[in-house]
């Protein structure tokens, strides 16, 4: 399961600057898969990948911690279905082949993929794909 | 044996006419034999549904009171083409909005009126005896309008090159966004469905012919402009009724840093009235070889990557270089095949006949390239040939005198063999007098990675490379890497004040 992690860092003592994913593989034994991160001077943004059983006890400790914890399962990227025409312009722009053609050459989303990098979003040529809030 | 079109369309009449899609066709010539399937197909349909940006319309608004005779047009925010009588405008689909919205454009106007929504018409006018009025701002529908004529001068290429990106920054190009070191391939076009590989002589499509376009019955004018039978990219120029289109078959699109877009989808029925007539539409994409072309290179004549078929860019990855690439259309195929279907059904049911060209368009015409009256400067002509350079193992006080001495702030910098190997300027001496003492020579403080520039490239690729990388100068080098001059933002300045001859 995909976690999206949000976190402070302008005090020190903020978990932004902590080890705080390494402590708690250390302490858990989970093994976490950072996909993304995109950390500033004050705040950060980070997405995990951790097994499906062990995703409330990840997300219990890293609440703990003060992080703000997002989990990503399902549509992460939405389809507006009535922009969309099928034409296949984000299957090759995706790094995690979110997007694939089913036999009628439709447009297939396999969502637990996404690592929401949002290339998609921008090569969409009609506009039909956004980011969920 | 031969079929006459009257033995067609009196089977159309009769509503025992037996049409296939273009998709099917193959299949059928399988298994009938190409005699079989010439006695048992009356009428191949095909379909295309994709990013055609020679489209647009004309309107024509109607009088209003006090009369103007418009001069500019805007629909939308976007502007028409007003040079034509009174109340007449041309709309064009690739029209940037006059605001500031990269995401709405004469695409979105045609969309957005055959939808049913109100577009606000803003016209100017300098006022005549006859026109008085001098300025006018109302809403419109579509059905407001005395005439809405799609007249599309580019539309349904035979094929479309593929376009990947073998250079190492992300384009945004009319084919999408191509991610650096060939990250992708995007191509366009239904291939088998696609209307005229299904007629490649132009032996039955031509000027006349009614087809599908947008929804409705339309008809082919003749060849569109740059038509290029003759190398493999015919096209059509196209005409029919916007008041009777769909929007599902007419769909406005943004390509990402390119501009906007209209997706069209248009059909053409193909009587199978010979031997020759089954064999051309039995075509397979498998037959249908486009190229992959480097769009990275900013040039007219991209370099071709590899030859490939339709089937292999519908496969969903290519081998280029030794990696399985992924393929995006940038067409619907889904879509191709409602405009193919749907233009089967209006022939099944009687509702459109066919015609043969009363003009037809010839198969051998090619293209050609623009004769370039102002030629377009090369680096060579500009480029400062006493370009002070200097050697990685130098010491970096060396490297501050040459600069001094060469009045400059580039100094390039060669290996024993004289080859390019990086780039030191004012601010990288600077920077190591600063951090005192801790680098001596220049290899250590050099930039490694080189923007550079070659003689014969032109100087607007050049000043692109300035300006996106934030330099002031580029190294010129010739084929073997060796530094053959310097080209700073000052030399460009020679293209101003009449220093540089045409």
């Amino acid at each position: 399961m995909k976690l999206l992690l949000t976190f402070s860092r302008k005090r020190e003592s903020d978990p932004g600057r902590q080890p705080v994913i390494a402590r708690i593989v250390k302490e858990t034994g989970v093994l976490i898969n950072v996909e993304k991160a995109n950390i500033d001077s004050t705040a950060g943004e980070v997405l995990i990948d951790v097994p499906d059983q062990d995703a409330d006890l990840i997300r219990r400790r890293m609440e703990e911690t003060g992080i703000s914890v997002r989990s990503l399962e399902r549509n992460a990227i939405v389809r507006d279905e009535e922009e969309c025409i099928d034409c296949g312009a984000c299957i090759s722009v995706c790094p995690q082949n979110v997007f694939s053609f089913d036999a009628d050459w439709r447009i297939q989303v396999r969502q637990g993929a996404c690592v929401l990098c949002g290339k998609c979003i921008r090569a969409c040529p009609h506009q039909a794909l956004s980011q969920q809030q | 044996m031969e079929k006459s079109l009257e033995v067609i369309n009196t089977r159309i009449r009769d509503g025992n006419a037996r049409v296939v899609t273009a998709e099917e066709m193959p299949a059928i010539v399988d298994e009938l034999g190409e005699e079989g399937a010439l006695e048992e197909v009356d009428v191949v349909t095909t379909g295309t549904f994709g990013a055609m940006c020679s489209s647009g319309a004309f309107f024509n608004f109607g009088h209003a009171d006090p009369p103007i005779r418009m001069e500019r047009v805007w629909l939308n925010d976007v502007e028409a083409y007003a040079g034509i009588a009174a109340v007449d405008a041309y709309l064009g689909a690739t029209q940037a909005s006059a605001g500031n919205s990269e995401y709405y454009g004469g695409a979105h106007v045609l969309e957005d009126l055959v939808a049913g929504k109100a577009v606000e018409l803003r016209a100017t006018s300098h006022g005549t005896d006859c026109y008085p009025r001098r300025a006018i701002t109302t809403e419109v529908l579509l059905e407001d309008l005395n005439q809405a004529i799609m007249v599309n001068p580019r539309n349904a290429f035979q094929r479309y090159n593929a376009a990947a990106n073998a250079g190492d920054r992300q384009l945004y190009t009319y084919m999408g966004t191509l991610l650096p070191r060939c990250g992708n391939i995007t191509y366009s076009g239904a291939g088998t469905l696609s209307p005229l590989p299904n007629d490649p002589a132009f032996r039955v499509i031509g000027g006349g012919v009614p087809i599908f376009l947008g929804g409705t019955q339309g008809m082919i004018i003749g060849e569109g402009t740059q038509h290029s039978a003759g190398s493999g990219f015919g096209n059509l120029m196209v005409t029919g009724d916007m008041k009777q289109m769909r929007q599902e078959f007419l769909r406005a699109a943004v390509m990402p840093g390119y501009g906007t877009t209209l997706y069209v989808g248009v059909g053409v029925p193909i009587p199978v009235l010979d031997l020759s007539i089954v064999r051309s539409t039995a075509v397979r994409d498998e037959d249908i070889l486009t190229e992959i072309i480097d769009y990275g290179i900013p040039r007219r004549d991209r370099p071709s990557l590899k030859k490939v078929s339709y089937a292999e860019l519908k496969s969903g990855s290519v081998e280029l270089e030794g990696d399985r690439v992924k393929t995006s259309p940038l067409s619907s195929y889904r879509k191709a095949r409602e405009v193919a279907a749907e233009l089967k059904r209006w022939i099944e049911a009687g509702s459109m006949e066919l015609a043969l060209p009363t003009r037809s368009i010839n198969a051998e015409r090619r293209a050609q390239s623009m004769r370039e009256t102002a030629r377009a400067p090369r680096v060579r002509e500009l480029m400062n040939t006493k370009a002070v350079s200097i050697t990685e193992d130098e010491k970096i006080k060396t490297a501050a005198r040459k600069l001094l001495k060469g009045e400059t702030n580039h100094l390039p910098v060669l290996d024993r063999n004289g080859m390019l190997v990086g780039i030191v300027t004012t601010f990288d001496v600077s920077k190591a007098v600063v951090h005192d003492g801790k680098n001596n020579l220049v290899r250590d403080i050099m930039t490694k990675n080189v923007i550079k520039t070659h003689p014969e490239e032109p100087v607007d690729i050049a000043a692109q490379k300035l300006e996106r990388n934030n330099i002031s100068a580029l190294p010129v080098v010739d084929k073997e890497n060796r530094v053959v001059g310097i080209l700073s933002a000052i030399d460009l300045g020679k293209l101003f004040g009449g220093r540089w001859q045409r």
